[in-house]
């Protein structure tokens, strides 16, 4: 496919208004939704600001004959995982402003800056350029005379049915790696949320002694931790450590 | 006819980058997270269109497949974000270094 001005208004032109609208407005949703994921201080308007991309992303799927999985973008994306993500932000409390905004090391943003200007001038370059090689994969074509659907489902079960098996053991284990990260520590000194250094440090490196000594004198330390959570930021590095 | 296929590949590109940028911009650990979940969607858009540009259903096998690792990715991530809170409140990405042994 050559592709020398690709980009050119007339390509856009060439498709029928309702589809070029469609896809304007989709796309506008789409940045707009991404840039507020970015730019929010608040991490639940950042959620919601996904919603928004992830319902522009599910249109556009649906513009290009992905019945299926539009639909399977709404209900996965935004009703489990994004609901999943405010569930964690709301069992956190973490829904304040973000209060850290300085630079770790010096010019952080700039650099990110550039690195995503080259990115992007990188990715856009491709997707100007020639796309295709070789032959067309095995799976059989998309348009067909049965529905996205049977298309779809026919290929997952007969070429993909391997893969599609083993989708399922890694669910399993994610499910399983969940519950063993969520699990509170099972000793008695655990049940805070403090940084309890008996209830880690048993699967712990050893550490040198005299740090030791240092976490073993915590307790009036992680008190201060509990009672004033960000003065005791110090002190809570110290007893980790 | 429907929109060439290269304004899907560019827009799609512009969601990676953006993702990219936030994923090393922002400090909020969770934040980062969607970040990640925007990068997936922004490949997820380029499988879809080649599938149609190329007709070709292995494009949209691909798409469901991401989906269910984004699932599984967010469920364990998620586990290990809320385990590191438990630990340290308020903690962002620099905090992280406590997984040291």
């Amino acid at each position: 496919m050559s592709t020398a001005g690709l980009l050119s208004p007339g390509l856009l032109a060439a498709a029928t208004i309702p589809d070029a609208l469609t896809f304007a407005i989709a796309a506008v949703i789409c940045v707009a939704g991404a840039l507020g994921v970015v730019v929010m201080r608040n991490p639940v308007h950042s959620a919601l600001s996904l919603v928004m991309t992830l319902f522009g992303i599910a249109v556009l799927f649906v513009e290009q004959d992905a019945d299926f999985l539009a639909a399977v973008q709404v209900i996965v994306y935004t009703g489990a995982i994004v609901v999943l993500f405010l569930f964690v932000i709301m069992l956190l409390g973490v829904d304040r402003k973000e209060k850290v905004m300085s630079d770790t090391f010096k010019g952080q943003r700039v650099f990110a800056g550039l690195l995503g200007l080259m990115v992007l001038a990188e990715v856009i370059l491709l997707a100007r350029s020639r796309w295709t090689t070789g032959a067309s994969s095995a799976s059989g074509p998309l348009q067909t005379s049965s529905s996205n659907v049977a298309t779809l489902g026919k290929a997952l079960f007969t070429t993909y049915l391997i893969p599609f098996e083993v989708t399922s053991a890694l669910l399993v284990v994610a499910v399983v790696g969940a519950v063993v990260l969520a699990r509170r520590p099972s000793s008695p000194a655990g049940t805070t949320y403090d940084a309890e250094p008996d209830s880690v440090g048993s699967s712990e490196a050893p550490v040198p002694h005299d740090s030791m000594d240092e976490t073993t004198t915590g307790p009036v330390e992680s008190d201060s931790v509990e009672s004033d959570p960000i003065a005791g930021d110090d002190t809570l590095e110290v007893s980790i450590r | 006819m429907t929109v060439h296929a290269s304004w899907y590949l560019t827009l799609a590109a512009v969601l990676f980058t953006i993702g990219a940028v936030g994923l090393l911009v922002r400090r909020n650990v969770l934040v980062m997270f969607m970040c990640v979940e925007l990068m997936l969607n922004a490949a997820n858009l380029t499988f879809v269109t080649f599938a149609r540009e190329l007709n070709d259903i292995g494009g949209q096998v691909a798409v469901f497949f991401v989906l269910v690792v984004a699932a599984a990715e967010v469920v364990v991530g998620l586990g290990i974000i809320v385990a590191i809170f438990r630990r340290k409140v308020g903690a962002t990405a620099d905090d992280a270094h406590i997984l040291k042994g």
